[in-house]
């Protein structure tokens, strides 16, 4: 399996980070970067990151099991997160979450037929005082309203990549 | 800055936060950066520590442990190199705080890892930062690289010998990794369960070596107490609490957002003043003064000094400083429902008292909120969560079962209105149409 230069030249980096024989250490953030670049957590990945840290496969499946962001199934173009947690809830969250829904007909982990768009209600990401929010991908919207996430999906569906 | 400011602020870590460029290192050393280090590299390690216990600092992750303390666990003479952890792993519900601090301010994390490093002679240290606050990673790589290009970490730290390095680390999406033993399973590049204790991180912790590891605002604290002292931080909050707090207000409040406040500061005037008050002049029903762990305090109990030791008299904690506002049209089996779901699905499942309590827990609120529920449920998911309390290796159980018991304890009446059947009678005003 190949990845990117810029992606191996992460990987040496982050290689250096940990101390002499703890080498695993690297797993998850190289684990991370990789679903950046290839979109998910595919059988191949998970052999090649085990062949480099000296792990098994199975060794590596039981870590990505574990973490939340880590998808064994591609997501779409735009991963639409939205948070229902008490602070988020407080302020409307549950209509933002419906609202999201009936806009993409997309329920909880389930993406759009075109792979442009995946939605997943998620907990609390650290936005709590600018409620309700939500994440495209990494990138943050707080405040939101049904009426905002209508402009905000019409702009990304606009957006072709 | 996300919020506006207020003037009961006492602005001490957040007083860089509003200058312009505040995330570059020009804007750091001409407002007092790195001038901490000076100081602490000029003493010897007992005398750092020292000036950290007499701040009266306590770990702002939400235990509350005083961190001079804490730094003076770590052996003196180890065969074993020792290591500095920075908890970024923000996850508690209602807490935002650590966002603004590495967002606004990210040097003066990195100032405070120093001080820990040379409180304890450590060399390396990692940011464990949640997966989810990528763009956190980005402005604390970009300072950590400003900071080596400026001799303020690598090999002879100023002229002073000392050498240190510091990595960030991703998580990759688990509030348990907020919890420290599993925090250090995951930078270890393992699933993140806990330990069981002793040893304590400090005697093995990262890579089976010592290692302080503290919340990012304890981190935080450490320049300012060496270079201002630590009686001038300890004045600064009450009694056995010193310094200041980021509090994150949100919910039904008028003005959400993180404000610094003396240790103290009265959980009423931070509602009604710094928060402007609840929204539509309604009553404040409940408040979760320290993030969603916290036994919930309720409308007639806000007249409390916000420190820890405060609220733990009044059988709550100060927790991660999340405060959360509830207003009086808010469905509490609702809220109890939610934060169970959100326990539940938090849960690594190592220990069976949390594994299948938050299970049981999340089944019996849901059924009760859909109006199903039975008499003998009230009593039971009193039980259930109080079997939980103390039997797991964590506190990710106890986390679950102390704001449901209080919610359980202090609304009992709003569980009796759910019964036979009963539609919820909050229901239309918490989500109006």
């Amino acid at each position: 399996m190949t990845f990117s230069p810029e992606l191996e030249a992460r990987f040496t980096e982050l290689l250096r980070r940990y101390p002499p024989g703890y080498q695993r250490g690297a797993l998850i953030p190289m684990l991370l970067y990789a679903q950046d670049e290839v979109g998910y957590i595919t059988d191949d990945l998970i052999a090649e990151v085990a062949r480099r840290l000296s792990l098994t496969p199975l060794q590596v499946e039981e870590v990505v099991s574990y973490y939340t962001m880590l998808r064994r199934r591609p997501a779409g173009r735009h991963h639409i997160q939205i948070c229902t947690n008490i602070s988020c809830m407080l302020r409307g969250a549950e209509d933002l979450w419906d609202s999201a829904r009936r806009r993409l007909s997309l329920t909880d982990k389930e993406t759009t037929a075109d792979g442009r768009f995946s939605l997943e209600e998620v907990e609390c990401m650290g936005a709590c005082s600018w409620a309700p929010a939500l994440q495209v991908n990494y990138d943050f919207h707080h405040h939101m309203t049904p009426e905002k996430l209508d402009a905000l999906l019409e702009k990304l569906k606009a957006d072709h990549v | 800055m996300y919020n506006d400011p207020h003037p009961a602020e006492v602005q001490v870590l957040t007083r860089r936060f509003r200058l312009p460029n505040s995330q570059s290192i020009e804007t750091y050393l001409a407002n007092e950066g790195y001038q901490g280090l000076q100081k602490a590299l000029a003493m010897t390690p007992d005398q750092v520590i020292e000036e950290v216990k007499a701040s009266g600092l306590r770990g702002r992750g939400g235990a509350g442990f005083p961190a001079g303390l804490k730094w003076s666990f770590v052996p003196r003479h180890s065969p074993k190199p020792k290591y500095i952890v920075v908890n970024a792993d923000e996850g508690e519900p209602g807490t935002c705080k650590d966002r603004v601090l590495m967002e606004y301010d990210p040097h003066q994390l990195i100032e405070g890892v120093l001080i820990a490093a040379r409180a304890v002679d450590a060399h390396q240290g990692w940011i464990y930062i949640r997966g989810e606050y990528r763009y956190l990673l980005d402005i604390m790589d970009r300072a950590i690289a400003e900071a080596y290009q400026r001799g303020y970490l690598g090999p002879n730290i100023l002229g002073s010998g000392f050498d240190f390095d510091l990595y960030t680390h991703t998580g990759a999406g688990s509030y348990e990794c907020g919890e420290e033993s599993a925090l250090l399973e995951s930078l270890e590049g393992k699933r993140g369960i806990p330990r069981i204790r002793p040893p304590f991180p400090a005697v093995v912790g990262a890579f089976g070596s010592p290692t302080v590891l503290n919340n990012v605002e304890t981190f935080c604290a450490a320049p300012t107490i060496l270079l201002r002292g630590g009686h001038y931080f300890a004045d600064l909050g009450s009694k056995k609490n010193g310094g200041t707090r980021l509090f994150c207000l949100s919910g039904h409040v008028n003005r959400p957002g993180v404000y610094e406040l003396p240790m103290g500061f009265p959980l009423r005037r931070m509602i009604e003043e710094v928060g402007g008050g609840v929204p539509g002049g309604k009553k404040v029903k409940a408040v979760i003064p320290g993030g969603s762990s916290c036994p919930i305090l309720k409308g007639d109990e806000i007249d409390i000094p916000m420190d820890f030791d405060s609220l733990a008299a009044a059988g709550s904690m100060l927790g991660s400083g999340g405060v959360v506002i509830i207003d009086e049209d808010t469905c509490m089996v609702k809220l109890a429902m939610r934060i169970m779901k959100f326990y539940q699905h938090e849960s690594c499942g190592w220990c069976i008292p949390c594994r299948e309590g938050t299970m049981w827990l999340k089944k019996v609120l849901v059924r009760f909120h859909d109006g199903h529920g039975a008499k003998s449920d009230i009593d039971l998911i009193g039980e259930l969560a109080q079997n939980m309390l103390g039997r797991t290796f964590c506190p990710l159980g106890d986390a679950a079962a102390l704001p449901t018991i209080s919610i359980v304890k202090k609304f009992r009446h709003e569980f009796e209105e759910h019964l036979n059947g009963a539609r919820c009678p909050y229901e239309e005003h918490a989500r109006p149409r």
